[in-house]
């Protein structure tokens, strides 16, 4: 092995910053919290830098974690050209969303708290991501749902927000189950959850194939339904919406939601053996797109347009990841990342400027009272939009080539993104117009631009979300290529620009519609006139909460209050309760004549006890036939 | 000789210790325990054991009991009143004594292999037991100068005369 | 009747078991706080007397040790114990011990 990288220094800095915030936070004056907060993610993205530059894949293991009979988990750490790229994104886009942090949170009393919650989330996604096996995975996995539980109920006082933060945490649990069987059908056919040995022991039997390997496959996409917010477990996520903006930038839009993507793309050796796994996550992927793009185009609150953005966004990575175009899935996630990310924390200085107004109807005007973050957010949605050479072009670009490629069914995928695409630029477009264009809508109009440590993180992220796409065009799957294989069946020049031109032209009319219906003063009422039923569909977000709540909720509810109550709580366990009191109060009444606060008959009962004891212990010597021997038996 | 000498001050003892029961009046009871540990103090020596024997007399007789007899004449303590006590000590304490005594010495008496004590039998000297004491039981030793220092204090604080409430003094 | 020099050792464990359960006895008839606490002393003298028989018998210097330590311990106990019979006797202005039966001072 060559020298050490210390890369446990990467998700232990911000444990350490976590502790330090965590335990003292509330003593120390806010400048050494936001200092400590953002020394962290700071430092780990050094560490991350000058790891870099060694040789790819390096693994570091620090000793056995558990060992019990034949299953032996290492604590082991693995960088390589995946992780390299994860951890540039979460750790450099989380310290920005740090940064803006200071600006946001300034005045909140939780602020402590909020930076703690916020490095104890980098703390495990550094950890899922370095991890060197599945358990070691699952760890940060379940970690990150906890941060990211933390930090959506981060204002606790408010019901939806802690309701919103529950209904995270039970969703989450539905995906984790699947990951779950997963990894306990990975160790009982396999004997091991080391990514490295299970990549070699499949590919030692090239023969395997489906059976077993979809079943596995199946059960780790569930577990990335949960997490990453596919259909059918995508609810939680615009819920997640009740947390402070930053939060909504780094963990549900960069880094943690995207989660599930990279397990993907982690084990994608398994997933390629299996090509009903890989379509189930295609179509599961471009559904996903579809659907949630259809409901952001009729969202008024800005985050809420976000969110169901991202739910499609991802459903695009995990349509690349079915076509196994895995580099161009990563690829999608990094730029992701940048522009969702900018939006997000644009967003977050437009809330910031309204004094919290989220309603996109009371908004309007903005461009000019809050210049940076318009052309920031302008930036970001021309990036989303897939307008020409921003980085969303790019990668969009990449992964419905790659669809298209994929034989018959990845034609219909194909035009579900290309759909999706126009759609994806008519909503960004909509927020647009809606927030910056016509005259202010809102009363109370004392908007004001945002502090510069919110505006600084807002240009770089702007930089990269315009330039992204440049680092990676063309290079990315062959840097990727010693993890995630070479399958991409490349499409020849003409038909290349061919499918570019169509998503240009996709975006195009998205923002076309968009211009017409919002800024040449057309009410959004003339989409709702033709089809009223279709707009209360979306309205409503085609009742899927309603649905869920039918079908899940009200039954366990309904079970609770006249099974679990009446019956369980009440008869059995109150009767159980009632039993023990009785005992124990009569049993009292009996035992208290003993406890007469007289030392001299305590004494006697201690006498008694005495006696018997010393009766029981000499017994067999004084009174059967052996005699005693009491001292040391040599003399 | 080692003989009388045993019963002699086996009697005296057991005299002692009895008068210590029937006696109302504390200080009584103080002056028969004195003689009790007095007379023990005999039999160790009869045992070989001059140091403790010295040990007992210092110790127990003299600064012991010394401690007692000043707390009954602090606090002026007059004949034992009668008191309308529970009876659970007369029903249950005495049979139980005398079990335990009953147990006890049958179990002393089939002891086997148990030798006799003479006047020249061998006596353990002060040298043996404080070479032992000083070398291996050195940091119990020690300890035990803690657990005194600690008692110092505990009776300091506790005699201390504060109010009912056990407040500090002004 | 032969009057033997030597003393079995096994009668000096009968005294010790003798004088012990005097101690216990002491305890339970007697009614002063004082006097109890007398008795406890008894009770712990006749252990000692015990230890010192045996250390004979098994000529090991470390049963004397012990009634050394119990010396000690019972020294700091005596003062301990007078110590709290004063301050019981502030507190309550008795000394009977049927009269402290609250659990408290």
């Amino acid at each position: 092995m060559n020298e050490s990288l210390h890369l446990w220094l990467i998700p232990l800095l911000p444990f350490i910053g976590f502790l330090l915030n965590g335990l003292l936070g509330r003593r120390l004056p806010k400048a050494v919290v936001s200092a400590i907060a953002l020394l962290a993610p700071l430092g780990s993205f050094l560490v991350v830098l000058l790891a870099s530059r060694a040789a790819l894949p390096h693994s570091e293991s620090y000793g056995n974690w558990i060992t019990v009979g034949p299953l032996n988990i290492d604590l082991t750490f693995v960088l390589d050209q995946l992780s390299l790229i994860m951890l540039l994104v979460i750790t450099g886009v989380g310290f920005l969303i740090h940064i803006y942090s200071v600006g946001y949170m300034h005045d909140d009393e939780g602020y402590w708290r909020y930076f703690a919650y916020l490095n104890l989330f980098l703390f495990f996604m550094t950890t899922l991501v370095l991890a060197g096996n599945a358990l070691l995975m699952f760890v940060g996995w379940e970690g990150v749902g906890l941060a990211s539980y933390l930090l959506i109920g981060f204002w606790f006082q408010k019901k939806s927000a802690s309701d919103a933060g529950k209904k995270a945490f039970i969703v989450n649990r539905i995906g984790d189950f699947g990951f779950l069987i997963g990894l306990f059908l990975l160790l009982a056919n396999f004997g091991t959850l080391s990514f490295s040995d299970l990549a070699q022991k499949i590919a030692a039997n090239p023969t395997m194939t489906g059976g077993v390997l979809t079943a596995i496959a199946l059960c780790l996409f569930i577990g990335a339904t949960g997490k990453s917010a596919q259909l059918p477990l995508y609810v939680w996520l615009p819920d997640a919406m009740e947390g402070p903006t930053p939060v909504s930038a780094l963990i549900h839009a960069a880094t943690m939601v995207t989660a599930g993507v990279y397990m993907v793309a982690r084990t994608h050796f398994i997933f390629d053996r299996s090509p009903l796994a890989l379509s189930v996550v295609a179509i599961i992927g471009a559904a996903t797109a579809l659907f949630a793009a259809t409901i952001g185009l009729v969202q008024t609150d800005i985050k809420r347009v976000l969110a169901y953005s991202t739910v499609s966004q991802l459903g695009y990575m995990f349509l690349g990841c079915g076509v196994a175009a895995y580099s161009a899935a990563i690829f999608h996630l990094m730029t992701h990342a940048f522009f969702k990310a900018l939006l997000f924390l644009a967003a977050g200085s437009v809330i910031h400027a309204m004094g919290g107004e989220q309603d996109m109807r009371k908004m309007g005007g903005l461009r000019t009272k809050t210049p940076i973050t318009f052309w920031t957010m302008t930036m970001a949605v021309l990036a989303i939009s897939g307008f020409p050479f921003m980085s969303a072009f790019f990668s969009k670009d990449a992964i419905l080539a790659a669809a298209f490629a994929s034989g018959s069914l990845g034609k219909l995928l194909w035009f579900v993104g290309l759909v999706t695409a126009g759609l994806t630029a008519f909503y960004m477009f909509r927020l647009w117009y809606l927030t910056f264009f016509g005259e202010t809508r809102s009363h109370d109009a004392h908007s004001h631009e945002s502090p510069w440590s919110m505006l600084g993180p807002l240009a770089i992220l702007a930089v990269l979300s315009v330039g992204g796409g440049w680092i990676g065009a063309g290079r990315f799957g062959a840097f990727l290529s010693p993890v995630l294989g070479t399958k991409t069946e490349e499409l020849t020049g003409s038909l290349e620009y061919i499918m570019m031109a169509l998503a240009v032209a996709a975006g195009a009319l998205g923002w076309f519609l968009a211009h017409r219906m919002y800024h040449q003063r057309s009410a959004a009422a003339q989409l709702a006139a033709p089809a009223p039923a279709g707009y209360n569909l979306l309205q409503n977000k085609y009742y899927v909460d309603e649905f869920y709540n039918l079908i899940v909720v009200k039954p366990l509810l309904t079970l609770s209050k006249y099974f679990l109550e009446w019956v369980v709580d009440f008869a059995i366990l109150g009767g159980l309760a009632w039993l023990l009191a009785g005992i124990a109060s009569l049993s009292g009444a009996i035992l208290q004549r003993w406890q007469s606060g007289n030392i001299r008959s305590y004494a006697a009962w201690l006498a008694l006890g005495a006696a018997v004891l010393l009766y029981f212990v000499l017994a067999p010597h004084v009174f059967g036939a052996a005699s005693l021997h009491l001292g040391m038996a040599g003399h | 000789m080692h003989l009388i000498l045993f019963i002699i001050f086996a009697a005296l003892c057991l005299t002692g210790a009895v008068n210590l029961l029937f006696q109302k009046q504390p200080i009584n009871s103080a002056l028969s325990l004195i003689v009790v540990m007095t007379s023990l103090a005999v039999l160790y020596l009869l045992l070989g054991a001059e140091f403790l024997a010295a040990a007992q007399v210092i110790v127990y007789a003299g600064a012991i009991m010394v401690l007692f007899t000043f707390v009954v004449m602090l606090l002026n303590a007059g004949r034992e009143e009668r008191t309308l006590g529970s009876s659970a000590y007369r029903t249950v304490g005495f049979p139980a004594v005398a079990a335990i005594l009953a147990v006890i010495a049958t179990g002393f008496m089939k002891l086997q292999g148990f030798g006799d004590a003479g006047i020249q039998d061998h006596i353990t000297s002060t040298a043996d037991l404080s070479t032992v004491l000083f070398t291996r039981l050195l940091l119990p030793f020690e300890v035990t100068s803690v657990l005194i220092l600690v008692a110092i204090l505990g009776s300091v604080a506790l005699a201390r005369k504060g109010d009912a409430e056990g407040r500090e003094p002004r | 009747m032969h009057l033997s020099p030597e003393v079995p050792l096994v009668w000096y464990l009968l005294l010790s078991a003798v004088l012990f359960c005097l101690g216990v006895v002491g305890f339970l008839i007697k009614r002063n706080l004082i006097t109890v606490f007398m008795s406890i002393e008894l009770m712990l003298n006749a252990v000692n007397l015990s230890f010192v028989t045996f250390a004979h018998q098994w000529h090991d210097v470390k049963g004397q040790i012990f009634v050394f330590f119990v010396m000690v311990v019972a020294a700091a106990e005596a003062a301990v114990g007078l110590a709290i019979i004063i301050a019981v006797f502030r507190a309550r202005a008795t000394l009977a011990v049927d009269r402290i039966d609250l659990m408290k001072l």
